[in-house]
């Protein structure tokens, strides 16, 4: 019944002029269009974020090197970081959500259709903004500069007389603007979440990806608005003369850190935990087993949303706090290893005795568990405040989070790419790239950034932009840079694989993994409308009981 | 596959969830409770830190009035929403009516302290660190105080045009949690800045 209506659809698009189409695009407030728009602006900015990655790795690729000035060096390291979370991975994160949350919890949209589109215009406007800098960055002076102060931008870099011209207000007013739409979009989750559900799935049949993007969104409220009224409180002092972090009037340095990293460290959770969200569809469906510990899961993702909300200054051991906020910070950080241990040793266990398939997207989701595992001890290492002092500002640093986010939060997002490339575009992608794909990355990525913890623990600081020779810092970062160019080209077989599967991929059918969530019970790609009648379930994978009503889930829930 | 496609047939009948309007609403507040919060926190930091004068010993008066006005500008609106409920539309009408121009004549008091502190005291914003954290805090609150009172008079349009009635009740609900909650925010702001920050 589906398939008629597609084609349908499908025939008439072929004869229509490509303005209708991209007007139709453009005035979307469907969730599946939508949510398609922010991984394609995701993607967009991953490529240009991953060119400045390129670029600062062939500028340190040897000791004085001059590839580029120290000007655009540090304008590089700056707008990679705040492209890469702001642009990248939160749109990304949000355009799963967006795509699946209403399809897996049977409704038609999102609670809030137009706030959602009005939310994905926000962010993109915010991404156009810091990349207008480039041209605009000096006002009409015409030559034009990005922010260069850091992706944390601390006071008093941003203050007028260390950084005149408009670079810093594009980035302040990126910022606000996309944590507008970052709100609305959060906002929009959670009423859709609790009130969108259909029939019979009460909260603790909901599908944990659904459960784990809740928690998310609550996260997004209460992190980004403080960066929001933060960014304010720049924008105060830059145009109206304020003093909030004008040291010279009294004004406080660390109060912006305060507020910086109140945001910044919830961040960090607020793009990994989307990411557990992925791993906890995936691992069951290709385990043949439902997931191990649902409560328990549930439970330990609202616990490190908890926790995380107390543990930012660790950012900041380095600034001389008093040693019971050093204590207090380095044992909140440790606590959060718990709730996480939890959940990586639930994975095992749905894991274990399971027929695992080791297909591309579950073998995404292995090497998270194992890198994931080291981020978070390197993260341990860096919590006991005085290894702190040691490491902290050193490359050591720049290791341990991209291993979080590229270890972490990157393979498990490749691992949902492909899981739900089927259901989007109703093609199978090329398992062969795939795994091509895969390898190379795993190489490329272990190359990068196993290497880059030592001239960390060597001593070379984060974002200098060069170093002297005879340092034992030469070879490895050579090896690094190779490292990244491997990554990089993982990429491009990864977005080959997309294209071409798009064209020439054999259809998907409805449900091509055998998986028991809803959204995998619609035609690939789902119609408009989602569910022609909306569906009533009674366990956590309806699908299980619709495919096995001789021994359905809800027998034992 | 085709018991896939035509799969869910059996319907429950008692099925309700939250109305997401009010759920919505309930994250924009929490949203712009962490603002205020910090907008807050920036001030208690702040206090008693400035370079030169003047303090706020100095130059702040406590507008009681106005804060009478505000806050029974809530109890008025709760008035109107139980009135709308029952469908006693003109009785809604003059309760919310009420409401506006007591929230106005909030803002109004706000405007008169400003002025008086700029033109009086010569405090502006960029005086010294209270009138940085002076300025933004309560002007953030009066920033919300008109976005709620444009919003109160669009649905005061609505219902002098004749087309508010009890069904829409639920979302003029919604309303009134806003207004409730910039009400609420004025108690801490005025504790923090006219009781503590003297």
């Amino acid at each position: 019944m589906f398939s008629d209506v597609i084609a349908i659809q499908t025939a008439e698009a072929a004869g229509r002029p490509w303005v209708e189409t991209l007007h139709e695009w453009v005035t979307t407030v469907d969730h599946k269009r939508l949510g398609i728009l922010y991984i394609i602006y995701a993607l967009l900015f991953l490529v240009i974020a991953g060119l400045e990655a390129t670029i600062i790795r062939i500028q340190l690729i040897r000791s004085h090197n001059d590839f580029v000035s120290p000007q655009v060096f540090n304008r590089m390291f700056t707008m990679h970081g705040t492209t890469m979370i702001f642009f990248v991975v939160i749109p990304v994160m949000f355009g799963f959500a967006n795509y699946l949350v209403p399809l897996m919890i049977g409704a038609r949209d999102m609670a809030f259709p137009r706030l959602n589109a009005f939310s994905f215009w926000l962010t993109a406007l915010g991404g156009f903004l810091l990349y207008f800098s480039f041209l605009g960055g000096n006002g009409l002076y015409g030559a034009g500069s990005a922010p260069d102060v850091g992706w944390w931008a601390y006071a008093p870099l941003t203050s007028r007389a260390f950084s005149p011209g408009h670079s810093s207000d594009y980035w302040t007013i990126a910022l606000l603007v996309s944590g507008f739409g970052s709100i609305g979009t959060a906002i929009n989750l959670i009423a859709t979440i609790i009130s969108m559900r259909c029939p019979g799935m009460t909260l603790s049949r909901m599908p944990l990806f659904a459960w784990l993007n809740l928690i998310m969104a609550g996260m997004v409220i209460l992190a980004i608005s403080p960066l929001t009224a933060a960014q304010v409180m720049l924008s105060l002092d830059r145009y109206l003369g304020g003093h909030f972090f004008d040291t010279q009037a009294g004004g406080s340095a660390t109060l912006w850190m305060h507020f910086f990293w109140i945001f910044g460290h919830p961040e960090v959770y607020v793009l990994v935990i989307p990411a557990f969200a992925f791993l906890s569809e995936i691992i069951p469906v290709f385990s043949r087993k439902p997931i191990f510990g649902y409560p328990v899961m549930v439970g330990a993702t609202a616990c490190i949303g908890f926790v995380s909300m107390s543990v930012w200054a660790h950012h900041m051991f380095t600034i001389g706090m008093n040693s019971y906020a050093n204590s207090f910070f380095a044992i909140t950080t440790f606590a959060v290893g718990i709730p996480t241990g939890i959940k990586i040793f639930n994975w095992l266990g749905t894991m274990w005795g399971g027929r695992i398939q080791f297909k591309t997207p579950m073998l995404f989701c292995i090497a998270f568990l194992f890198q994931f595992l080291i981020a978070g001890l390197t993260g341990i290492m860096l919590g006991a405040a005085p290894f702190n002092w040691q490491l902290s500002g050193s490359y050591f640093v720049v290791a341990h989070f991209h291993y979080v986010i590229v270890g972490g939060i990157l393979f498990a997002l490749f691992g949902a790419f492909y899981y739900w490339y089927p259901k989007i575009t109703g093609r199978m992608f090329s398992e062969t790239l795939g795994r091509l794909h895969f390898w190379l990355f795993v190489i490329g990525f272990h190359l990068t950034f196993d290497l880059m913890h030592i001239p960390g623990v060597l001593g070379m600081p984060r974002r200098i932009y060069t170093y002297e020779p005879g340092r034992g810092w030469e070879t490895l970062n050579l090896l690094v840079t190779i490292g990244a160019f491997v990554q990089g080209i993982a990429i491009l077989v990864f977005v080959a694989n997309l294209i071409i599967s798009y064209f020439k991929g054999t259809k998907a059918g409805n449900d091509p993994w055998d998986a028991w969530t809803l959204e995998w019970s619609v035609s690939s790609p789902p119609p408009a409308y989602n569910f022609a009648s909306i569906p009533v379930v009674a366990s956590r994978r309806p699908l299980w009981d619709l495919k096995h009503p001789e021994d359905p889930d809800s027998r034992y829930e | 596959m085709s018991a896939i496609t035509t799969p869910f047939s059996e319907r429950s009948s008692a099925w309700t969830l939250p109305y997401r309007g009010k759920v919505g609403m309930a994250g924009l507040i929490f949203a712009e409770s962490a603002i205020f919060t910090i907008f807050v926190v920036a001030y208690l930091f702040y206090m008693g830190k400035s370079l030169s004068g003047p303090t706020p010993r100095e130059v702040l008066e406590t507008p009681i009035f106005y804060t009478i006005c505000l806050l029974s500008s809530s109890l008025t609106l709760h008035f109107a929403g139980k009135l709308l409920e029952r469908g006693r539309r003109g009785a809604f009408l003059t309760f919310w009516l009420l409401t506006i121009l007591l929230g106005a004549l909030f803002l109004y008091g706000t405007g008169q302290e400003w002025h008086r502190l700029i033109y009086e005291h010569g405090l502006t914003i960029s005086t010294n660190l209270f009138g940085t954290t002076y300025y933004s805090l309560v002007g953030l609150h009066a920033f919300h105080v008109t976005a709620g009172l444009i919003m109160l008079s669009i649905v005061l349009l609505f219902g002098l045009a004749g087309r508010l009635g009890p069904e829409q009740s639920a979302r003029v609900d919604v309303l009134s949690l806003y207004w409730h909650f910039v009400d609420a925010v004025w108690v801490v702001v005025f504790t923090v800045v006219y009781v503590l920050g003297r």
